[in-house]
């Protein structure tokens, strides 16, 4: 395996315009890479979901190369047509399109990132495999005082062009003073078996507000890894939702510096899987200075052979005093074959804060179901309500309403 | 000079340590050692075969490091693994043979053999370092039927029953502190009690650690056959010492058929100075498997003492319709650390477990709740509870909670939650309010956080216990 990412990485570097620095630092992150390897099961983080057995068995053997030179159109028919909004289109890992038309030009800025400079994280060897073979790195900044006036759509596209690949790619996202941003993440993949693995960085200055909502709802028989580094200045906010159910492996891993007093992290996710799906949601929550706030809502409803898995942490500081975190997962395990763990984790060193989780996982609520049934629904229907009910209830917590309309529509939630 | 001795010993109560000339196999941890604990015990062949066998684990074992709590690496080849009281080698046949400076030391840690046999009504089995020294009350348990005896007694008079059982629960292909003990045990407790019969009394051991460098393999193991009850105690108190003692016993509990043990410890070794000097390592691997249908295993502990806390009293589930709880104090101040919990392994059908867990941290320390709750596809219908609440005293200390869910089973249910805070100023002002001093309102509103399971205590510790929780805490508030 070494011997082959390491030619793929020289091919890939061919036809790259990366300064002879930052191929240095692109090498050097191979080098990390290398060291350690895919994760698997041994590493706490990854004892769930075994990733380097799991890219064994659906993907086999892997290809590092992407020729970013390759020439993508794009697939009209997968854009949102009825909302308006900006774009990102990415196909293969690709950039290919910014569209921010909606938009007042001097207040959005798009920027590369010297690969020197981008987010290292020696421990996380995807982070490395990212930063060694991702393509050229953009920064996106929203100036002072200015709010996006419609939501900006990432369309994550692959076409059928790439198959067993590694496709990286990384989006920074600088959020100046009193400005917001909403961005929905559309994952549309026609490849298949490829391991996708995403970087985002996002920094959010004094009074910020950040909005996430990541959508991956179509089938696929892709491998996808997202890491969202999230660092929070005072007051500002950051809303991650997820809605997790068409990859065949998934897993969101979220770390959430909240640096600023009075700053606020809310994530909200739902795991809807079935056919042999297996996704994780892995958050990392540092409350780091007083009067910080942290909510985490996660549902899941697991079907066939799948598995869900839920890993989350709050770390409270010893100076993070006054610190509010709480963590919720709840579970309903359909078929006899499924599975659902949770790793619900605090770890505090301050005296004065406030801060639980809870965690429940079981089979749905016969009595519940009866209930409908004698009021004379037919079984199949009562279960849906009853699922339906359980699932909306994190699609409530939306704070957007154009988004939360699009999200219930694509759900099939529509009222 | 001499107030600061007397002040020493105020902060430890029990803080003293008996001059006994020790009878000690050479320091150092290889097969003559394992050979000479073995030779001296007069054990058969098998347990010999048996130990060395977990020796070659050992070998390759490492020892493990995901623990929160760190601490020096332990030299393994500069601890005696046998020392006794030398008043064994003839073994009193009564208390009166007894080494009179030994009957004083129970006397000053308030455990009067010759009182507690006539006022309690329990028996006694008190190990004085590695060895038992004397049993009482065998007259009214040999009437049911009922063993009670030390580990090595048990070896030379039920063979059959110490070979069955020995190791079924933790086998010598265990952890690294588990192999340890089987190669070294020294001595411990044998329990069995037979079919259908209720144990009158609770049964209650005393360890006391004593013997500079003398790290205790303590030995456990409880058979409740099928029918049958029993109530086990243990309890611990250790003298002042400079350097860290590592303990690492094993405890096996079995229970058959509709049997039923309850398992309660009451944990107050030395837990080092003020500064995080000295204390003990209390490193045990507690493990009770519901073999038979409908059979139940309850562990409550107390835990206030020991610089380093480091265990997980678990039940595994087996048999259909049985049921595992786990009820937990565990207190630290100054610079203790304990990482404890249980693991509840759910492997028959319509099993049930609780596990009600308080952790409380004040000064500097460091405490963590780690619980594993593994429901197997097998397991139809079983269910889970689980509370862990943490309180913190001070911006110094630390509490996390760390819990492991795993459910494969769509019949299951299980629920957890846990709570971290703080004791509230209202709560305080209410009781200084009344007329208690802050110390004695810490005092009260702790034990009330810990209600739940000081109520599973038998009143015997029940008492102690709660008088335990307001000492350990002294100094830590105002």
């Amino acid at each position: 395996m070494e011997q082959k990412i390491k030619l793929d990485f020289e091919n890939s570097l061919k036809n790259s315009s990366f300064s002879d620095q930052e191929i240095r630092s692109k090498r050097n992150s191979l080098s990390n890479f290398l060291k350690i390897g895919y994760p698997n099961r041994k590493l706490e983080n990854w004892k769930f979901s075994d990733i380097s057995q799991i890219i064994k068995r659906s993907i086999g053997e892997v290809s590092y190369y992407n020729d970013y030179t390759t020439k993508n159109e794009i697939d009209e028919t997968i854009l949102i047509k009825d909302l308006e909004h900006n774009k990102i289109i990415i196909v293969n890992g690709k950039v290919i399109k910014f569209d921010f038309d909606y938009e007042d030009k001097d207040k959005i800025e798009i920027t590369n990132v010297d690969q020197e400079n981008v987010f290292h994280d020696k421990n996380n060897s995807l982070i490395n495999l990212n930063n060694s073979f991702a393509d050229k790195t953009y920064k996106i900044i929203i100036k002072k005082n200015y709010s996006l006036k419609k939501p900006l759509i990432i369309y994550q596209t692959t076409n059928k062009k790439v198959s067993n690949t590694n496709i990286n790619f990384q989006l920074y996202f600088e959020i100046h003073e009193n400005s917001s941003l909403r961005i929905v993440d559309m994952v549309d993949n026609k490849s298949e078996k490829n391991f996708v693995n995403i970087f985002y960085n996002f920094n959010l200055e004094k009074n910020a507000i950040l909005k996430n909502y990541k959508l991956d709802t179509k089938i696929s028989s892709n491998i996808k890894y997202v890491f969202d580094n999230i660092t929070l200045s005072e007051n500002s906010i950051s809303e991650i939702f997820i809605l997790s159910s068409g990859s065949n492996f998934s897993k969101n891993e979220i770390k959430c510096d909240l640096e600023g007093k009075y700053s606020s992290a809310f994530i909200n996710g739902i795991h809807s899987l079935n056919n042999e799906e297996h996704h994780e949601i892995r958050t990392h929550i540092n409350h780091l200075v007083e009067n910080t706030k942290s909510y985490q809502l996660i549902k899941s409803v697991i079907d066939d052979s799948s598995k869900s898995v839920y890993q989350g942490k709050i770390y409270v500081d010893s100076t993070a005093q006054k610190a509010d975190g709480y963590q919720l997962s709840k579970a309903i395990l359909l078929n006899e074959n499924t599975e659902f763990n949770a790793k619900p984790e605090l770890e505090i060193y301050a005296d004065d804060v406030k801060c639980s989780h809870g965690s429940t996982s079981g089979n749905l609520d016969e009595g519940s179901i009866f209930y409908l049934m004698s009021r004379g629904l037919d079984y199949k229907t009562a279960r849906e309500l009853i699922i339906n009910g359980f699932l909306l209830d994190v699609v409530e917590k939306i704070t957007d309403e154009q988004i939360k309309k699009l999200v219930k529509n694509i759900i099939g939630l529509d009222q | 000079m001499r107030d600061k001795q007397i002040a020493d010993l105020k902060d430890y109560k029990y803080g003293f340590s008996t001059d006994i000339e020790n009878i000690k196999a050479p320091k150092g941890l290889n097969e003559d050692v394992i050979k000479f604990i073995s030779n001296i015990k007069k054990e058969p062949d098998w347990l010999l075969k048996w130990r060395l066998k977990a020796f070659e684990r050992l070998k390759v074992l490492k020892e493990p490091d995901w623990q929160k709590p760190k601490y020096p690496k332990i030299d393994y080849q500069n601890l005696y693994y046998y020392s006794a009281p030398k008043s064994f080698k003839d073994k009193p046949k009564n208390l009166d043979d007894l080494d009179p400076k030994l009957l004083e030391t129970y006397n000053k840690l308030g455990i009067p053999l010759q009182e507690q046999k006539r006022l309690n009504g329990i028996a006694v089995d008190a190990v004085f370092d590695s060895v038992s020294v004397a049993t009482t009350f065998k007259d009214t348990l040999t009437k049911k039927g009922i063993i009670f005896c030390s580990i090595s007694e048990a070896i030379q008079k039920h063979p059959d029953l110490v070979k069955k059982y020995l190791g079924s629960v933790i086998p010598i292909t265990d952890h690294y502190f588990a192999t340890l003990n089987s190669a070294v045990f020294t001595d411990g407790s044998f329990v069995y009690i037979p079919p259908n019969v209720k144990c009158p009394m609770e049964l209650s051991t005393y360890f006391r650690i004593n013997a500079s460098d003398t790290g205790q393999f303590e030995r456990t193991l409880i058979i409740a056959d099928k029918g049958s009850y029993v109530s086990y105690l243990e309890g611990c108190t250790a003298p002042m010492r400079d350097e860290n003692q590592l303990h690492a016993a094993n405890v096996e509990l079995v229970a058959l058929d509709d049997a039923e043990i309850k398992y309660s410890t009451v944990q107050n070794w030395y837990p080092g100075d003020k500064d995080g000097k000295g204390g003990i390592y209390n490193f045990v691997t507690k493990r009770g498997l519901c073999k038979g249908n409908n059979s139940k295993i309850s562990w409550t502990q107390v835990e206030t003492g020991s610089a380093i806390t480091w265990k997980y009293p678990s039940c595994i589930l087996k048999g259909d319709n049985s049921i595992g709880e786990f009820y937990s104090i565990a207190i630290t101040n100054n610079h203790q650390k304990a990482d404890t919990g249980t693991k509840m392994i759910h492997l028959g059908k319509n099993t049930k477990s609780k596990i009600i867990s308080k952790g409380i941290s004040a000064g500097k320390s460091d405490m963590t709740y780690r619980g594993l709750v593994d429901v197997s596809k097998n397991a139809l219908n079983s269910t889970n509870y689980t509370q862990c609440d943490s309180l913190l005293m001070g911006n110094e200390c630390g509490a996390h909670t760390v819990p492991y869910i795993k459910n494969k089973n769509s019949s299951s249910n299980i629920a957890h939650e846990a709570t971290t805070s703080k004791i509230s100023e209202d709560q305080l002002y209410y009781c200084q309010q009344r007329g208690l001093n802050q110390e004695e309102a810490v005092g009260l509103i702790v034990n009330g956080f810990c209600k739940e399971v000081l109520q599973q205590l038998p009143m015997e510790f029940a008492v102690e216990a709660q008088k335990l929780v307001g000492i350990s805490l002294e100094g830590s508030v105002g």
